[in-house]
């Protein structure tokens, strides 16, 4: 039961990936575009999936526990290193050359596109490459 | 090459990518984060820890089936740049992702909405890297 909840949770987000443009690179892309083809369309899909979230979360945490038994796995850590800045501005650098996040790409891989299944290689890769740097040493912040 | 602003799809689409952030925290307790979702499959740390988040992926695979299947075409996808450069995008999303502790789903939809110190700086970070790539490949190099 829980594993269909969450493959429904699944279709629900990809859905909305879907609907919103974000697995298009060109759209993404012309979003970055601010000097050329902007496309502003993709801000209003991060305010219309944090106006949810916003309330969202705060419903669901009036609960004790979520509905299959466990604890609410939030992020705790506050901690700006130079991990997360650098990480992040590197995400940003290969989100801007690909066009593909995670996110827009796991549902994209739907299509049967092959550059999407090429992508997600390519970031499973990067996975790997972060475990055998040397910065890897370091423990995880969050997940 | 331009596409068309969306604002209405976007914004509905982006209120189920938060609806889908907010049923997995209901259901499951955990934050709709792709990074950590794809990097929970590939380093597997227990089998119950593997199962939810295949059984997620495996919905969002299926989201642009449902589309097909409701508007009898496929969500528009076009990449407009080259194999290598996806290649090149993917590791360096993957390589950042994991060493920033998320991507734009995490930090961006769940992290913002719970007003994380960590995703707040991180947000704007990727943002900004996202377009000087896309100004550098566009407008300097261009690509």
């Amino acid at each position: 039961m829980k594993h269909i909840y969450a493959l429904l949770t699944g279709l629900i987000f990809g859905t909305g990936i879907a609907i919103s443009g974000m697995m298009d690179p060109a759209k993404v892309l012309n979003f970055f575009d601010l000097a050329g083809t902007w496309d502003p369309s993709l801000a209003f899909v991060m305010g219309g999936a944090l106006v949810v979230t916003f309330i969202g979360y705060r419903l669901v945490w009036r609960r004790d526990a979520p509905l299959f038994g466990g604890r609410f796995q939030v992020p705790t850590s506050t901690v700006l290193d130079s991990k997360l800045i650098g990480g992040s501005a590197l995400f940003g650098i290969g989100w801007g050359i690909a066009g593909f996040c995670p996110g827009a790409a796991i549902p994209a891989l739907g299509t049967g596109r092959w550059e999407v299944a090429l992508f997600l290689v390519a970031v499973i890769a990067g996975f790997f490459l972060r475990r055998v740097l040397p910065v890897a040493k370091l423990p995880r912040t969050a997940s | 090459m331009g596409t068309v602003f969306t604002p209405f799809a976007s914004f509905g689409g982006g209120l189920l990518i938060g609806l889908g952030a907010v049923f997995l925290m209901l259901g499951l307790g955990r934050i709709f984060g792709a990074t950590g979702i794809l990097s929970g499959t590939v380093f597997v740390e227990s089998r119950e820890e593997m199962t939810w988040r295949l059984a997620l992926i495996a919905g969002m695979v299926l989201a642009p089936g449902l589309i097909f299947a409701v508007t009898g075409s496929m969500p528009a996808l076009t990449v407009p740049v080259s194999p290598a450069m996806i290649v090149v995008g993917g590791v360096i999303v993957g390589l950042g992702a994991s060493l920033g502790s998320g991507c734009t789903s995490g930090h961006g939809v769940c992290g913002l909405s719970r007003l994380s110190i960590r995703s707040l700086v991180a947000v704007p970070t990727f943002m900004v890297t996202g377009a000087i790539t896309v100004f550098l490949i566009r407008h300097v190099f261009g690509g």
